[in-house]
């Protein structure tokens, strides 16, 4: 077990590395690429996608997903600028607790249907991501508020999304604070533990007393509320509001979590990883146009670097499992 | 082992859920109405008759891109206002997602209630074409706003403004905010929106000519009408090209993005940014000197002027030849130019002392 006290695991290491290629290559073509600025705005980018990463972690660990995350935080996004239209001066606290409260919810909904009803996570999810989708655009055509503008919002709203703190981003602030929590939850903490045993076998994780359908709630209930968080942000970050918010953001969560290196079957992973894929994703999306890559290609380059770093984790783990096997082997043969 | 089984059956089941829509999709967005071969020619009017009066009584339907799009729900409001002044019923119906196919099935429906004019505004100018062809033939007024399909599809077409108008009032507005002189970009949509690569290359014409021979374009970045990327595309224009003077965003997702990271980056007031964007996107920016001038044509006054043209073609006023002439209650008249194109006139400019005027 000494190799899970190490703070990055090899896989880890991989994706720094790859990062570090990538940031080393850009910034040798345009120097103002690592830069302050450069490096705030890179940070303040994949905060938003950490968050909703780490989230998604939690849930993958369990063999459970969640596709609904768009929608979700496209709701609490819509939330927030709900709130300021009916109140110009809300507190941004009230706003925060608003947006985590109605993320929790909309987990808790998916985590019921998932874990007392049985059915698998990714149908109940497919089914909230349109759920909760429609009950966005519903909101939005009752309430006759299409869009919400940065006019709209209250200033202290805007300069939190926006705001620094020492020079490191809010945004990232919160998002490192939360990493560290989860991280200290997986890696510690027993209930953090059973996560992982209910991810591997879920069938002999009950054997073990695990209380494997509260877990599973209590992470889409935590999940969610990480999600409404994320909502928050993006509104307080982006400054214009619509129904549309995060539509197709489950795809950039779930690439970020496969290229941090979670098993998308459960069981092995950690929040860093996926935290470091969602860096190293937001980092491609940044670096590919000062590396003058044509914009209709942006995306083909996008998607081979997902598969990329899908094989080489193959390969890595094909390699892995075979010298465990051998030694094993050598040990009882 | 039972967990796996069924995760393997439930993407089965989703998988074949989602082949059985695409395949019903297919069907609707290729369904073949005869009318398609009926050709163009059998519309109901053969001649204008400008002094007849405007029929009392009709039905007259708008059919938007996509019911959910601020944009379009404005430009739907002033066509509906058009309508109800003139003391006709007007109603805004239309799909969730800016897809041809379920508009089809919208105008079908519409064709079916016996209205007295369709106004669409296109999401693909061929695989709307039978459908609205179908309408004519059953002597329904078809206008299309915003975004064309296929002219024999339709009678009149509602053009929001000029294409090379529009090219060149953000050439001139960039050139009065950077001083004539110095680099420039453009951060747009999509790189095969249509519109938009119509634009950029009017912007290009305008930019070649001798007035603005100081200026000089030198990336056009795609944002993909995202707040992420076009935040990202942003700030790859301004860290890539350190005297970047200025940045013309013709799109509204893009100008607003693009503002909101300038407005909280050390390069706010320092690059000149301007484009199409709505007042009431952009008034926060404006307001904090992020941005100074802007473009766009009122939608509403779009869909005032396509009320306008339905309850005319309808009443047999006018039938869509070039040379007729369109009364358009506030807004004045219009001569129907060129393949039946109305256009509204000149985009409007904001600026700090305007844009509390307008609210859309």
């Amino acid at each position: 077990m000494t190799w899970r006290r190490r703070p990055l695991s090899g896989r880890e290491l991989g994706i720094v590395f790859a990062l570090l290629v990538l940031v080393a290559v850009t910034t040798a073509v345009n120097p103002a690429f690592l830069g302050a600025q450069g490096l705030h705005d890179l940070f303040l980018n994949a905060s938003i996608l950490t968050l909703l990463a780490v989230g998604q972690t939690l849930l993958v660990i369990t063999r459970n997903i969640d596709l609904s995350v768009g929608s979700t935080m496209g709701l609490t996004a819509f939330l927030s600028g709900q709130i300021y239209v009916a109140d110009h001066d809300t507190p941004v606290i009230a706003v925060l607790v608003a947006g985590i409260a109605m993320g929790a919810v909309c987990g808790a909904v998916n985590g019921a249907l998932v874990a007392a009803a049985k059915v698998p996570a990714l149908v109940v999810t497919l089914g909230t991501l349109y759920v909760f989708r429609g009950l966005d655009y519903g909101w939005a055509s009752l309430t006759g508020t299409r869009q919400v503008n940065a006019d709209q919002m209250s200033g202290q709203f805007l300069a939190f999304g926006s705001g620094s703190v020492l020079g490191v981003p809010r945004l990232t602030l919160i998002a490192i604070v939360v990493l560290v929590a989860v991280n200290y939850v997986l890696r510690t903490m027993r209930s953090g533990r059973e996560l992982y045993a209910i991810g591997s076998n879920p069938h002999a994780a009950r054997l073990a007393g695990i209380p494997a359908g509260k877990r599973i709630l209590a992470v889409f209930v935590v999940s969610g509320a990480l999600v409404g968080l994320a909502g928050v942000l993006h509104a307080a970050y982006f400054g214009t509001i619509n129904a549309s918010v995060g539509s197709g953001e489950e795809l950039a969560v779930v690439a970020a979590v496969v290229v941090g290196g979670v098993a998308i079957f459960g069981g092995s992973g950690t929040a860093m990883g996926a935290a470091l894929g969602a860096l190293l994703l937001t980092t491609i999306t940044g670096a590919l146009p000062i590396l003058g890559v044509p914009a209709l290609w942006q995306r083909a380059v996008d998607g081979a670097a997902l598969l990329l770093s899908i094989s080489l984790d193959r390969a890595v783990m094909a390699r892995l499992a075979s010298r465990l096997r051998r030694e094993r082997n050598a040990r009882h043969g | 082992m039972t967990n796996t089984g069924s995760t393997r059956r439930a993407v089965l089941t989703t998988a074949g859920i989602a082949v059985s829509a695409v395949l019903l999709a297919g069907c609707a967005g290729t369904t073949k109405h005869s009318a398609s071969s009926d050709g163009a020619a059998s519309g109901p009017v053969t001649s204008a008759n400008p002094n007849a009066p405007t029929k009392q009584g009709l039905k007259i339907s708008f059919v938007p891109k996509e019911i959910d799009n601020p944009y379009e729900n404005t430009v739907d409001r002033g066509g509906i206002d058009a309508v109800t002044g003139l003391r006709e019923t007007g109603k805004e119906v239309g799909p969730s997602d800016a897809s041809a196919s379920s508009q089809v099935s919208y105008i079908t429906t519409l064709v079916q209630q016996r209205q007295d004019a369709i106004v669409v505004a296109a999401n693909d100018p061929n695989a709307v074409a039978p459908a609205l062809k179908d309408a004519r033939a059953k002597g329904i007024a078809v206008v299309t706003y915003d975004s064309d399909a296929a002219p024999e599809a339709r009678q009149v077409f509602v053009n929001q403004a000029d294409s090379q108008e529009v090219g060149r009032t953000q050439i001139r507005l960039i050139s009065e905010q950077i001083g004539g002189t110095g680099k420039i970009a453009i951060l747009s949509a999509t790189p095969n929106a249509t519109n938009q690569n119509t634009w950029i290359g009017f912007m290009k014409d305008e930019l070649a000519t001798p007035r603005y021979k100081g200026i000089e374009l030198v990336r056009v970045a795609y944002g993909d009408d995202d707040d992420q990327k076009s935040f990202q595309q942003t700030q790859a224009l301004l860290q890539s090209i350190p005297d970047l003077k200025g940045i013309v965003a013709p799109t509204t997702v893009g100008i607003a993005a693009a503002a909101r990271y300038l407005s909280s980056s050390p390069y706010k007031g320092r690059v000149a940014l301007t484009g199409l964007g709505t007042p009431d996107q952009m008034r926060q920016f404006v307001k904090d000197g992020t941005v100074v001038r802007f473009a766009l044509w009122d939608p509403s006054q779009l869909g005032y002027l396509a009320g306008y043209a339905a309850c005319a073609l309808a009443s047999g006023q006018i039938t869509g030849k070039q040379g007729e002439v369109l009364k358009a209650g506030k807004l004045g008249t219009r001569t129907i130019g060129n393949h039946g194109e109305i256009i509204l006139g000149p985009p409007t400019t904001f600026d700090a002392s305007t844009i509390d005027n307008y609210h859309f």
